[in-house]
């Protein structure tokens, strides 16, 4: 992994010291967008947003919004299944962590290349799906209920325009591999974007917007409706872990897309092993501020339009597009 | 008739739009705004003109003001006069916990004591603070702005 | 637990397990009385089959705070305080009716800059009322920036109600004969008389303009957006003659194809001579019931550019008794709020209190259609429901 340390490391120890980095990944890219959040959503409500915490622009917010919660009680309802309730929030956020193992940051800077990256990271984010239905269905409570049956009669429509518009992908890259696919795209002189999958890129967007319960696909929370939805119940640490999950996803998404579709690492005239990190980072923030923007424009779907709109047109196209992408790979 | 998906765009500019603006936002409580005029803030009591008439209190929705008073000799204006007595005020509070700053009282009060001022901030910590007694009332007479000038 | 079956219970089970077909067991759910979209206390307890409604009880009285009961021992002047706060999103209509009640019964002839005056501020509060319906109604089907942006521009229109009221939310401006009057019993500079403050009506003009950019900007946001357009429309019609059956009224009424205002049909206010659209829906879905409320929010507009361009001089207030009392009789007006028809039922037997004080309040009969409005609904949708009747706890429970 990393060619900067030379000489051999203990296996072990570099286990701990790839776990710590990619924490530290985790953690550094979600504060960000945390704080973006709040602030771009305050800007385009005509609000000022945090203001003074930790002094110019309230930059600290998410900071003091997590220590907060860490001072909070962590109750567990009296109706609640002990257990799952108390391990659903860290099966959600392990499932989002695991996902950050494959993401390359330069073709040398990846905690690990493997073979199959992108399925494991399809895989791997699919757990997700059972931490928010434990979530809900072990809190005793019916809104959490309804919050969790919702997310994962979601997930099970989503993850497959979500696995299929990637499939038109890995077709063009002929690999599995994340950097497989970067290279691939570098190659070829521009990404997979402009090169032939944009319909897979739309796609891909909007599945994982609804795989991350964002709007206009936050139908498992649904303050307006469900309270909370599956986290109507969670206080304290293990809904900070929640609040956490849901922007690490939001970071993970965005990196999975950008090296998919945007290139990853790669852009024209640029070292990728100097600059690659920093070139990611800018296109998860972009995509990261196009979830932001679309969050705070557009109102919620309803249950059914939702799986309307995944199983009348979102599948049919993606299905389209991996047969388009095949004829073209056979014939060219 | 719009093509489809166009409505969602069209907002999402709306939004990117508002998102450069500077927003209205007065920062209190580094900066204040000023109240207009007539705004109904506190109320200001001006003892020397009350008489002790209870017309207030008695008016009151809520019975929030509070009034005792006793009456004084006064010494006779003239040499062999009569002996005057006068209403003095020994007490006037007025309980912004109760109060719904309605304005009956200054309304009807026949000797002017009573003033709106639009000051605003004096919150309490204490339900029991929010009693404010004669001289706490006559503080605020000073806040008293004229009134607006009137449209023609 | 098993052991311990009730034989009723058993009864079940052992009926589910021969069933065919999968029966999932209904749930009950409440939704209130503290609910992030109940607009306060309302409490719906619902039978639900997944996401359908199978049966619905609205509970209500969670607010009541007795009004009538409290008018009763209360002079004239004294319930103009209380009754702004009966729905106090739009305070100032709530006071019309019952002046003009009183007043028909005292038979006092109000001057007409009182009337302008009333009409315009009235006015004002109807576009208010609807900002606030324009700003919660696309936050409820889960789009929450139209909030921010409708809250902003009331505040203009809450800055004019200030201006000439000195209360943002509760004016209690109006008084029996008029408007407030020129001043008590003292004869200080500081109790001057109560007329329109300067640059009131330049500032009006503007801010109408602002109320007309915030439609178009509302237009843009929220009536364009396929997603609101898909949650919305055909969602919970309420066909006319059932809207009129169970009495609903204003916007909602309108929603459903039913040309009646009361600013026509009623003469409380000189609402003749102003032109103006009685805006009407179609299919009185959940969208109309949006659409109208945002056409009427135009239309308030065009009455109060008009009011303000000819406000009549005179007098503010006609010459009333010191000692309010009100001759034995009894009397109904009622009035077209920003919610719906809005009326006062006062018996008075003579004296400086009402015998009996009935109120009809529009949220009250609006909300009676529920039971029957969210029968077959999914949750997301009782939501929708709520929200497009646009009715306020305090107006329900009084």
């Amino acid at each position: 992994m990393i060619p900067l340390v030379a000489v051999e490391i203990n296996f072990y120890l570099l286990l701990v010291l790839k776990i710590l980095a990619i924490t530290g990944v985790m953690l550094g890219g979600s504060l960000p967008i945390i704080f973006g959040e709040l602030k771009i959503s305050a800007h385009m409500q005509s609000r000022v947003g945090p203001y003074y915490a930790g002094g110019r622009w309230g930059w600290a917010q998410p900071m003091a919004d997590g220590l907060k919660f860490f001072q909070k009680e962590d109750l567990v309802p009296a109706a609640a299944d002990r257990q799952v309730y108390k391990l659903a929030p860290y099966l959600l956020m392990v499932s989002t962590l695991a996902v950050f193992v494959i993401i390359p940051f330069s073709p040398d800077l990846i905690a690990a290349d493997l073979d199959l990256g992108i399925f494991f990271a399809l895989a791997i984010s699919s757990l997700s799906t059972l931490g928010v239905l434990m979530a809900g269905w072990s809190s005793g409570n019916k809104y959490s209920l309804i919050g969790g049956l919702r997310a994962a009669a979601q997930i099970i429509a989503y993850e497959l325009p979500l696995v299929l518009a990637v499939i038109g992908v890995v077709i063009q890259a002929g690999t599995l591999s994340m950097v497989g696919i970067v290279e691939a795209q570098i190659d070829m002189g521009v990404p997979f974007l402009i090169g032939g999958q944009a319909v897979a890129f739309v796609i891909f967007f909007i599945a994982s917007l609804a795989e991350l319960n964002r709007t206009p696909f936050d139908l498992p929370i649904a303050e307006s409706e469900l309270v909370m939805g599956y986290l109507t119940e969670y206080s304290g640490f293990r809904f900070t872990t929640f609040f956490l999950a849901e922007y690490a996803g939001v970071v993970a998404i965005s990196a999975i897309a950008s090296t998919l579709f945007l290139g990853g690492y790669g852009f024209w005239g640029l070292d990728s092993a100097l600059f690659g990190p920093f070139v990611l980072a800018a296109k998860v923030g972009i995509l990261a501020f196009l979830m932001i923007w679309i969050r705070w424009t557009w109102p919620r779907m309803r249950e059914d339009q939702l799986q309307t709109l995944a199983w009348k047109w979102l599948i049919p196209i993606s299905l389209a597009n991996i047969m388009v992408t095949a004829i073209f790979k056979v014939v060219f | 008739m719009q093509a489809r998906g166009q409505g969602l765009f069209k907002g999402m500019w709306l939004t990117l739009k508002t998102l450069f603006q500077k927003p209205p936002t007065v920062m209190y409580p580094t900066e204040k705004e000023t109240p207009v005029p007539r705004a109904r803030g506190v109320i200001a009591l001006d003892p020397e003109a009350c008489t002790v008439c209870m017309l207030c209190a008695r008016e009151c929705p809520d019975w929030c003001i509070y009034i005792e008073g006793h009456k004084e000799e006064q010494p006779p204006s003239k040499e062999g006069g009569r002996v005057r007595t006068r209403a003095t005020l020994d007490r006037f509070d007025i309980d912004y916990a109760l109060c719904m700053y309605c304005g009956i009282c200054v309304e009807v009060c026949p000797f002017d004591a009573l003033f709106w001022s639009p000051e605003y901030e004096y919150s309490e910590m204490k339900i029991s603070g929010m009693l404010h007694d004669k001289g706490r009332l006559t503080d605020w007479l000073e806040t008293v702005p004229d009134p607006p000038a009137l449209e023609a | 637990m098993s052991q311990t079956l009730d034989p009723r219970a058993a009864a079940h089970v052992s009926e589910v397990a021969v069933s065919v077909e999968l029966q999932t067991p209904g749930m009950t759910i409440n939704l209130g009385p503290q609910h992030p979209s109940t607009h306060g206390v309302l409490r719906l307890v619902a039978e639900l089959d997944g996401e359908r409604v199978v049966n619905v009880e609205p509970v209500i009285g969670y607010m009541h705070r007795g009004y009538e009961k409290l008018s009763e021992v209360r002079t004239y002047p004294q319930i103009t305080a209380l009754v702004n706060r009966i729905d106090w999103v739009s305070g100032f209509a709530n006071e019309i009716p019952l002046m003009v009640a009183v007043e028909r019964l005292m038979e006092i002839e109000v001057p007409a800059r009182a009337q302008a005056i009333r009409l315009i501020l009235t006015e004002l509060a109807r576009i208010s009322n609807h900002l606030v319906f324009l700003s919660s109604y696309p936050l409820e089907l889960g789009a929450s920036t139209p909030l921010m942006h409708a809250l902003r521009e009331r505040e203009h229109v809450l800055e004019l109600i200030e201006g000439v009221t000195g209360g943002r939310f509760h004016p209690n401006f109006n008084r029996i004969g008029g408007v407030k009057p020129a001043a008590g019993g003292g004869s200080t500079q500081k109790k001057l008389a109560q007329d329109l403050p300067q640059g009131f009506l330049s500032e009006t003009a503007a801010a109408m303009d602002r109320m007309l950019a915030i439609c178009d900007d509302m237009d843009t946001l929220v009536t364009g957006n396929e997603i609101f357009q898909a949650r919305t429309k055909g969602v919970a019609v309420v066909p006319p003659d059932l809207a009129l059956a169970y009495g609903v009224s204003g916007p909602n009424l309108r929603a459903s194809g039913v040309a009646f205002d009361l600013r026509e049909h009623e003469d409380y206010l000189p609402y003749d001579k102003y032109e103006f659209d009685v805006v009407t829906g179609e299919n009185g879905d959940c969208f109309d019931r949006y659409q109208v409320r945002l056409e009427e929010v135009r239309q308030a507009a065009r009455i109060v550019s008009q009011a303000i361009a000819d406000v009549p001089s005179g007098p503010l207030q006609a010459k009333v008794p010191r000692v309010i009392k009100v001759p034995k009789g009894e009397t109904y007006v009622r009035a077209e709020n920003p919610k719906g028809e809005m009326g006062y039922y006062i018996v008075s037997d003579g004296g400086r209190i009402p015998y009996r004080l009935k109120i009809r309040s529009a949220s009250f009969s609006n909300l009676s259609i529920l039971p029957w409005a969210l029968k077959g609904l999914l949750v997301p949708d009782i939501i929708a429901l709520l929200g497009s009747l646009d009715f306020v706890l305090g107006d329900v429970d009084r």
